[in-house]
């Protein structure tokens, strides 16, 4: 999945407070890890998604420094404790630089 | 038979009666024959159970997206004829490959598609493999999610029929080895770590675990033919569609289970 | 019935079959981190010390996968830290090595008392049967490790 990078999340759209919700996030990467050789035998750069961010109304509340062992489209999924409603912001980084971004709101009783 | 004797008694050195599956969950099977699915570890089927978990969603959202958007030199789109892939594509996914009307030559789905691109939309064929194809493959094919997979094989399917299914017989590569060898005479038993399923083909495309990629039955074909050291056939090729009907007969009634995640 | 051609006579067909079909397998399984020499423990072990000073002790952490892979190339992890993840008591950061991959890191996580519970989920590729290491940082300072061997099966053709 080159083409176009493409985020998707699985977050639920409505929690009670307090409430401990699991979060889902794939996406699409090839994760090359530089480790890989072309036909020609030469050696194909390393190009991985290097940072995942997920913020809570601004406020960072997970973050993940990715390695080479990330398997192609990586899926992390964690959890957030419910406590106010807002937008959550999640942003992949990759090592040219480009950031991949989605967002998802939550509305929290 | 000397080498087919051999290559028995080295599977059975090595095999192991599956008999783990006693438990296993319904809607994968029909009668004796089972998906992929059953021969899959938990991890790997919780990958496909969820939809969200399966990687291979993220092609299927590719298809979905292309599945409107106009191409080519007609301005049309998938949708200007089929209108809502979600009730216009029911069921077709499960009866590819199929004969087509017109030219009286066997398609698969991914041919079909890009027969209608190339002929209704004057748009260009999509490469095989490529985001595009497998996507809007896929996505068509998750319409007949749990609908039987019910191919034609009489009438002018037949001589396609008879020559998969001669394919699937025959002993090739260094290793001699035919299709059946594996997935018929030895389904259930362990080839060293790997279990050895009937190799159906329900749930293709599928994202396979070790491509780290959605692929096509076609390109799993190549594989299992490098794997017995035979040259592979290339992808479209006359030999490998007459083989995916078979294949596909082989599994009638099983449920499609596109896209399906696999080791 | 016809048989395979062979260009020369080999020891045995029986090993030949079984060399032939391993010797495919493996080079698709490890088709990510091809011919490259692996990490091994003292590489995996520098990597998880840059997560603080200290000697981690055994326990609060958990990583749970298949004992046997199914394959390599992707490789499901779950790790979990006990811990009622408060403004005052919980996980800073979870380091994850591979002890045989050809770079040891897998992942570094950065968690605040936010997320409520301490559990991560991720995929992997492991290049071999190998160690999967993980030490967690809590916000006293403590390190906490564990550590699980997962089987990378080589052989067979998958599918």
């Amino acid at each position: 999945m080159a083409e176009d990078v493409r985020p998707r999340l699985k977050i639920p759209a409505s929690a009670k407070k307090g409430e401990v919700i699991e979060i889902k996030t794939l996406v699409s990467h090839q994760m090359e890890s530089g480790q890989r050789k072309d036909k020609d035998g030469k050696v194909i750069p390393r190009k991985i998604i290097n940072k995942f961010v997920c913020t809570m109304n601004g406020k960072e509340v997970f973050r993940a420094d990715l390695e080479p062992a990330i398997a192609s489209n990586p899926f992390i999924s964690f959890f957030l404790k419910a406590e106010e409603s807002g937008t959550l912001a999640f942003a992949w980084t990759d090592d040219d630089g480009s950031v991949y971004r989605a967002e998802q709101k939550i509305t929290v009783t | 038979m000397r080498l087919c004797a051999i290559f028995l008694a080295c599977l059975a050195c090595v095999a192991l009666t599956a008999s783990a599956h006693a438990g296993d969950p319904p809607g994968h099977s029909a009668g004796a024959k089972k998906s992929g699915y059953l021969f899959a570890s938990p991890a790997t089927r919780e990958m496909q159970d969820d939809d969200f978990n399966n990687p291979a969603f993220l092609w299927v959202e590719k298809g979905e997206a292309l599945w409107s958007r106009a191409e080519g030199a007609a301005g049309k789109s998938c949708a200007s004829c089929h209108n809502d892939a979600k009730s216009s594509m029911r069921g077709v996914g499960a009866s590819y490959p199929k004969v087509d009307a017109k030219s009286g030559k066997l398609l698969d789905l991914e041919q079909r598609i890009n027969l209608c691109r190339t002929d209704h939309m004057q748009a260009t064929a999509l490469a095989w493999e490529s985001e595009g194809l497998l996507g809007l493959t896929t996505y068509v094919k998750l319409q007949s999610r749990g609908m039987p997979v019910n191919v034609q094989i009489d009438g002018p399917a037949k001589a396609y029929w008879e020559k998969g299914k001669a394919f699937y017989y025959a002993r090739r590569g260094q290793l001699g080895l035919a299709c059946a060898n594996c997935h018929e005479d030895n389904e259930g038993h362990m080839l060293r770590a790997d279990l050895l399923s009937q190799g159906q083909s329900n749930g293709f495309p599928t994202y396979r675990l070790e491509w780290q990629s959605l692929g096509s039955l076609q390109k799993r074909f190549q594989g299992c033919n490098s794997q017995v050291r035979a040259e592979p056939y290339p992808l479209g090729s006359e030999e490998y569609l007459a083989l995916e009907l078979f294949v596909a007969s082989r599994g009638q009634g099983l449920p499609i289970e596109t896209p399906s995640v696999r080791k | 019935m016809q048989q395979p051609r062979l260009k020369r006579p080999l020891p045995t067909r029986r090993r030949v079959l079984l060399l032939a079909i391993a010797g495919g397998a493996a080079a698709a399984a490890s088709a990510m981190f091809a011919r490259m020499a692996a990490a091994g423990p003292k590489e995996a072990a520098a990597f998880l010390a840059q997560i603080g000073k200290g000697t981690p002790k055994d326990g609060r952490i958990a990583i749970k996968a298949q004992e046997i892979a199914e394959n390599g190339n992707t490789v499901p992890l779950t790790i979990t830290v006990e811990s009622p993840m408060s403004e005052k008591d919980y996980v800073k950061t979870v380091r994850v090595a591979a002890d045989g991959n050809p770079n040891p890191g897998v992942v570094t996580l950065h968690f605040t008392p936010a997320v409520g519970r301490c559990e991560v989920q991720i995929r992997c590729r492991l290049a071999q049967t190998e160690r999967v290491i993980a030490v967690a940082e809590m916000s006293d300072g403590s390190l906490w490790t564990t550590a699980r061997e997962i089987k990378v099966t080589i052989g067979g053709c998958g599918g």
